[in-house]
């Protein structure tokens, strides 16, 4: 248990973030966690109702919180990790405009960043006022008020989904995994809050590959009444009414199809964050083809950097859910348990 | 709609385009169809500018026409092209001016072939060496003639003599502006402001006081589509993609349609008139139909020049709704004169007039 003592530098304050520093706390382990933004939270600042059980995402946040009220936390927050650097036994953490941190163990969490939808530049993000994204969406729904831009109800909304996913034209051949899901959820919390609304959702093919995830998908069908059309959606333009019309190819039915809408709404995937890969590139990590941060070893190793004393938890190293984030911790920190007793002396 | 997330666009796609020496290539029927345009383009650049653009007699077509109707082979268009480039090289210049948009996707899909696949580079060399003995380099600055006017929009602007006003009302007239298929929907990156919200032709608009229309179908193909018209039987297909167009952009009342490409032009302007023959529809306000120019006729009118000079009065609908708009005075008894003052043949049946 010697080496227990030293430092663990946890980087990054979402929910791989918190939930490895509130496990190794309570693991007896010393911990720094660090996060660029004033708040810890992450993306789930940004969430309403989780999949797939539609829970509230601040009860996450609230356990999350707690576990990292911590003696044995240090929190520096609104510092920016540029990058870590082996040093002998022991790593240097090189923060901007801060002192430099000694750690015996540095846990990587640095999340993803969504997609920016403008870069599809077909769909007209931040051109048309009615396109919006799916965390403009969910950004709606938290302030309960979801609306067009001119303060009207909308009564016939679209969903695209894979905006940034497998997609070679953006770079990302990828699935983000998580987005048909999202827009399942969502398309259903559209229909709580206007029984009458169109609710359209434009696919490739529905990849509901999770926990009770084709179950959600059923009932938004037969309780909801959301329409699915298999078909990728290739332009948007805004006629004289300043309503949206959408272009996609039915895919199922075999023939071109053109919509009027009050209100689209794309599923941004996910990306390797920015701040992560800066990181890499400064501490000499490899990456994958998708930019990812590139595990030792698909099956044994999805925690383990190739430095040793490195370690990656979350979606830094692939698009997860939240569950499947929250496990990824707890796995990294039976790793950096397991490096601290038993690495070298 | 957001006017800066359009200028967010524009930011992303700011291409070179060369200020001088300028190696021009003509357009096949555009000196037909619109005979004022390549005309004004060099007086301009010339005379009013005094820029220096040379032209090669020996300059052919691009056969742009036949590789997209099947007819030529992709090594025998790329040896074409590279003979231009070959010709470029001989006369001592290194910036391309391209006075087609046909022509002008023919020469970016065969550059970027050529960056993909080197292979076809040395392919053609050789083939062109073997056949004429000639060598060629890459231009190192290539340009649509229209990204040439966009670069010089405010010196038009600063040498105008109208606006793009409503002279009765005082509002900015409607432009819809339309860059054409083959100007950067292939390679955005060659176009001023990419391919979904291009700013080489609207840019034009707004710099002389108009205002650019943003209609549903402003993407859509003209109709021309090369084999939508090439053959025969598709005629129809042709027809009904410019009545898609024109019924999109009816509602936004525009005074004006500018276009990119000789093709577009040709049939926004030719298809109004067989629209109107068939079923009786016009898309212009008062039972007019909308003149469809080219910027160079557009940047000539804004510079006073005379519109008969422009050679306006080709086009099958007749400018006139445009030039009272503008304030523009005309000399009806000119129209169809030579410039020593003989009478030519008047058409029949042309629209607006």
């Amino acid at each position: 248990m010697r080496e227990m003592n030293a430092r663990v530098v946890v980087i990054g304050g979402g929910v791989a973030g918190m939930e490895t520093a509130g496990q190794l706390a309570r693991a007896g382990c010393r911990v720094t966690l660090v996060e660029k933004n004033t708040r810890t939270g992450g993306h789930l600042n940004d969430w309403y109702h989780l999949f797939p059980d539609r829970r509230d995402s601040t009860e996450v946040l609230k356990y999350l919180e707690k576990h990292t009220r911590h003696s044995d936390i240090d929190m520096v927050t609104g510092a920016t990790v540029e990058s870590v650097i082996k040093n002998h036994k022991s790593l240097i953490v090189k923060i901007a405009e801060h002192e430099d941190l000694e750690a015996g163990a540095v846990v990587i969490a640095t999340g993803f960043d969504l997609f920016k939808s403008e870069r599809k530049e077909e769909y007209g993000y931040g051109i048309y006022d009615n396109v919006i994204s799916s965390a403009d969406l969910e950004k709606m729904f938290r302030e309960g008020s979801v609306r067009r831009h001119d303060g009207r109800i909308p009564e016939k909304i679209g969903f695209v989904h894979c905006v940034g996913s497998r997609d070679e034209k953006v770079g990302n051949l990828y699935c983000s995994k998580l987005c048909c899901v999202t827009a399942v959820k969502q398309a259903m919390e559209i229909k709580k809050h206007f029984k009458n609304a169109g609710v359209f959702c434009f696919y490739i093919d529905m990849r509901m590959g999770g926990a009770l995830y084709e179950e959600l998908y059923r009932e938004s069908q037969e309780v909801y009444g959301i329409n699915y059309i298999r078909g990728k959606v290739s332009e948007v333009s805004e006629n004289i009414n300043n309503r949206l019309i959408v272009k996609v190819e039915d895919t199922l039915a075999g023939r071109p199809l053109k919509m009027e809408l009050d209100m689209l709404v794309l599923m941004a995937g996910m990306e390797m964050s920015e701040g992560g890969q800066k990181i890499a590139k400064a501490s000499g990590l490899e990456t994958g083809g998708n930019r990812y941060f590139r595990s030792a070893d698909h099956h044994f190793g999805s925690n383990l950097s190739r430095v040793s004393g490195i370690f990656y938890a979350g979606t830094c190293v692939a698009p997860m859910n939240i569950t499947e984030t929250i496990s990824h911790a707890r796995a990294a920190v039976m790793d950096v348990i397991d490096y601290l007793r038993n690495k070298e002396s | 709609m957001k006017a800066e997330g359009k200028k967010r666009v524009w930011s992303e796609y700011q291409k070179e385009i060369a200020d001088d020496h300028f190696f021009y290539v003509r357009s096949c029927i555009r000196q037909s169809f619109f005979p004022g345009s390549e005309q004004f383009f060099l007086h301009f650049m010339r005379n009013v500018l005094g820029k220096d653009v040379f032209e090669n007699p020996s300059h052919t077509t691009c056969t742009g026409i036949g590789y997209h109707g099947d007819i030529v082979p992709f090594s025998t268009i790329q040896t074409v092209v590279a003979r231009h480039f070959a010709l470029m090289k001989e006369s001592g210049y290194k910036n391309i001016a391209i006075s087609c948009v046909t022509s002008f996707g023919i020469y970016t899909e065969i550059i970027e072939t050529w960056k993909h696949f080197p292979e076809e580079l040395e392919k053609t060399r050789e083939y062109l060496y073997k056949a004429t003995g000639r060598e060629f380099d890459i231009p190192e600055n290539m340009a649509h003639t229209s990204d040439i006017i966009y670069k010089f929009r405010n010196e038009i602007a600063a040498n105008a003599s109208y606006r793009l006003v409503n002279k009765q009302t005082g509002e900015p007239l409607n432009g819809v502006e339309h860059i054409g298929c083959h100007y950067s929907k292939m390679f955005p990156k060659y176009g001023v402001g990419g391919a979904e919200f291009p700013n080489v032709l609207g840019g034009m608009i707004e710099t002389w006081g108009g205002k650019v229309v943003d209609y549903p179908e402003r993407r859509h193909c003209c109709g021309f589509g090369f084999r939508q018209y090439l053959v025969q039987a598709n005629r129809g297909y042709s027809l009904s993609n410019t009545a898609k167009k024109f019924n999109s952009m009816k509602p936004y009342k525009p005074d004006f349609v500018l276009t990119n490409c000789p093709g577009c032009n040709m049939f926004m302007d030719k298809w109004q008139y067989t629209i109107k023959e068939i079923e009786g529809t016009v898309y212009g306000q008062n039972g007019e139909s909308i003149p469809v120019l080219t910027y160079e006729e557009l940047a000539g009118l804004v510079m006073g020049y005379n519109p008969w000079d422009l050679g306006l009065q080709y086009h099958m609908v007749q400018p006139e709704p445009l030039l009272k708009k503008l304030g523009i005075n005309y000399d009806p008894d000119d129209k169809f004169r030579t410039k020593d003052g003989r009478q030519m043949p008047v058409p029949q049946n042309l629209i607006n007039a």
